[in-house]
């Protein structure tokens, strides 16, 4: 009644719509338009429906990258996350070893995907690493690229490698963030040292546990620099990830249709699975 | 409960401590006796928290031994000297519930179960926690969270000391006044060793039979409210204490008089022979009278605080306060004059003894 309404203010968010739009919104449109049309090339286009989505959702390639990815993304979580936690509850709480351990722990992030890739494909050889030599010469039968098996653990290996860090700072950083009367507290109360990370350190790092679930679930769900410059999917098709499957598909094969369907599926389940755990955890934090 | 020893103890945060300034705690020595309430009373930064802590053993003196009757603790664990402590800001286990809470110092220490139920029930109805024993512990307010924190403190029954850091710092002050009446009453009852650290005179007054004075890292006076009030041993616990402080101001003593500016003040006695260093007269505000005979002085302000007038004036050149009924008038000449009761000698700070 009285108000008055100002639309103009609008007009300010616009730059930033506009940016949005030409980063985010038009390419995925694009994505989406390709999903839905067929092409026999010179440019023209026509309807195809939900014909690609129907192909991708009944092709065993995508449901077995799928699985891979799933396995993969399992591994990871179960590994890096309590070796993050453990690694951080041990680390220096002051003194000159906090500067120290910082920097070693946050060297792996800063590595370029491509170059730890590059650094692990070296680092494996049989012929020229120093890690697939040794395996060599100490009599194990490893070589990635041949042995599946050798090519996971490979693979998981080097993710370890890279980005428990992660995990490692996002739980310092909570465990750095208990005041010291908690523990001075637990040692009045006698508690034991598992009770005080099941009761103390556990609860104060509930929040950043999430966060570090949730970016190595999405981030080893959608892995892709790694393994391609390590295995290139192989041996075969065994580490072939769904990412580097739709890399193959759209550009080695150029089947923009089938893709562009793939991307939209792989993009709702990175989502619903994140919104899931997000969920799941939340409920869980709110519930205690 | 047990007799605490304290048989000269320093300390130092640093690894090489040299001269003095580097000790945080001087050197204190003193026994706190068995089932006494003590509180440890001084202003932020004066080692009342560094002496509370060597005592449970959360920190290790640099020097010096700590004895609980007789038997030499200094190099024990917390868990080993079997002590109670709360801290300053609730310490609370979130995840669990205000019964669980209470229970856990016990079911660490491996109590029976049956006995764990009774003591956590008697401690959440002292600590008036019993409606919200099954509540988790996170949702509560800072206050209650400090009541599980005292809770904690009390539950188990067989300690030697519990002790008391600044536990009511974030409490709303009627419940202060709630809570130190428990505490002071479960001491009666259980007859607990407690050490009450605070930086608040009444806290301090109220809740302990002997306060402990402190100041940079030392003792400087151990007494009863009364004494401390009477007779500072320094003028520090002159200043700290009383609201507002003891007047202190620097004289020369003349046998059984002191001379400050062109008055001369009749002593209770005479100081020792042969005292050194800067003279001081110390006087609190409730001895000195105002009147219409005595030495003159001019008024600067009268505040009324409600139960009696404190009256801020400038005397020889100094500021001077002085504590008049709530009832009396303002003289149009002011004088003053010096109960002798109330008036100490102090020499380089320290009380000097007066004969008669």
């Amino acid at each position: 009644m009285g108000r008055t309404w100002n639309n103009k203010a609008w007009f300010m968010v616009l730059p930033v719509l506009l940016l949005v739009a030409f980063s985010a919104i038009i390419p995925l449109m694009t994505v989406v338009n390709y999903s839905v049309q067929d092409t026999f090339g010179n440019n023209v286009f026509f309807w195809a429906g939900a014909e690609w989505f129907e192909e991708i959702l009944h092709s065993d390639r995508f449901w077995e990258a799928m699985g891979r990815n799933l396995v993969f993304s399992a591994i990871i979580l179960v590994i890096e996350i309590p070796l993050g936690i453990f690694i951080a509850l041990n680390m220096p709480k002051k003194g000159w070893g906090v500067p120290v351990c910082l920097v070693l722990m946050a060297l792996p992030l800063l590595i370029p995907w491509n170059v730890v890739g590059t650094i692990w494909q070296v680092f494996g050889r049989v012929d020229i690493g120093l890690l697939g030599y040794t395996l060599r010469a100490l009599g194990f039968d490893y070589n990635y690229v041949n042995d599946p098996f050798d090519a996971w653990i490979t693979v998981i290996v080097m993710d370890v490698w890279h980005w428990t860090s992660l995990v490692v700072l996002l739980c310092y950083a909570g465990l750095v963030s208990i005041p010291d009367a908690y523990y001075q507290a637990a040692k009045i109360d006698g508690a034991s040292r598992w009770a005080i990370f099941r009761y103390i350190q556990l609860p104060k790092m509930n929040r950043v546990l999430l966060i570090a679930v949730l970016l190595r679930f999405m981030d080893s769900f959608m892995i892709y620099t790694e393994p391609f410059v390590v295995t290139g999917g192989g041996p075969g098709n065994t580490t072939t990830f769904l990412s580097i499957d739709l890399v193959k598909l759209a550009i080695g094969e150029f089947n923009l249709g089938e893709a562009a369907a793939m991307s939209i599926i792989y993009f709702l389940i990175v989502m619903l699975l994140s919104w899931v755990f997000y969920t799941v955890m939340t409920a869980y934090d709110a519930e205690r | 409960m047990a007799r605490i020893d304290c048989n000269h103890i320093r300390h130092a945060y640093g690894p090489h401590p040299k001269s003095d300034k580097d000790y945080a705690l001087k050197e204190v020595h003193h026994a706190f006796e068995d089932g006494g309430a003590y509180a440890l009373l001084g202003p932020s930064g004066c080692g009342k928290t560094t002496l509370l802590n060597i005592i449970s053993g959360l920190l290790y003196p640099s020097h010096g031994e700590l004895l609980f009757d007789g038997k030499d603790v200094t190099n024990l664990s917390t868990q080993e000297r079997n002590i109670a402590q709360v801290f300053q800001f609730p310490v609370i286990y979130d995840t669990m519930t205000v019964y669980d809470n209470l229970a856990f110092p016990l079911r660490n220490r491996g109590v029976a179960e049956p006995d764990v139920d009774r003591k956590v029930r008697e401690t959440l109805d002292m600590t008036g926690l019993a409606d919200m024993a099954k509540r988790k512990a996170r949702g509560l307010t800072a206050d209650q969270k400090q009541k599980i924190s005292l809770g904690r403190g009390l539950v188990r029954s067989d300690v030697n000391a519990i002790l008391f850091d600044e536990p009511l710092t974030v409490i709303d002050p009627h419940m202060k006044w709630v809570l130190r009446s428990q505490l002071k009453q479960l001491h009666r009852r259980f007859g607990f060793t407690m050490v009450y650290v605070t930086h608040d005179q009444t806290e301090a007054l109220t809740f302990a039979e002997n306060v402990v004075v402190m100041y940079e890292g030392e003792i400087v006076q151990i007494g009863s409210p009364a004494e401390l009030f009477e007779r500072p041993k320094h003028t520090f616990v002159g200043y700290f204490i009383g609201s507002p402080g003891m007047n202190v101001m620097p004289v020369a003593v003349e046998g059984r008089s002191a001379r400050l500016g062109s008055q001369t003040i009749e002593l209770p006695g005479a100081p020792k022979a042969g005292i050194t260093g800067a003279i001081e007269l110390g006087i609190r505000p409730e001895y000195v009278r105002l009147g219409a005979s005595g030495m003159p002085v001019s008024i600067r302000k009268v505040e009324d605080i409600g139960r009696h007038k404190v009256v801020r004036a400038s005397f020889e050149g100094r500021d001077i306060a002085a504590i008049v009924g709530e009832d009396e008038d303002i003289p149009a000449d002011p004088k003053i004059a010096f109960d002798p009761a109330g008036i100490n000698i102090y020499a380089d700070s320290w009380r000097v003894e007066m004969g008669g």
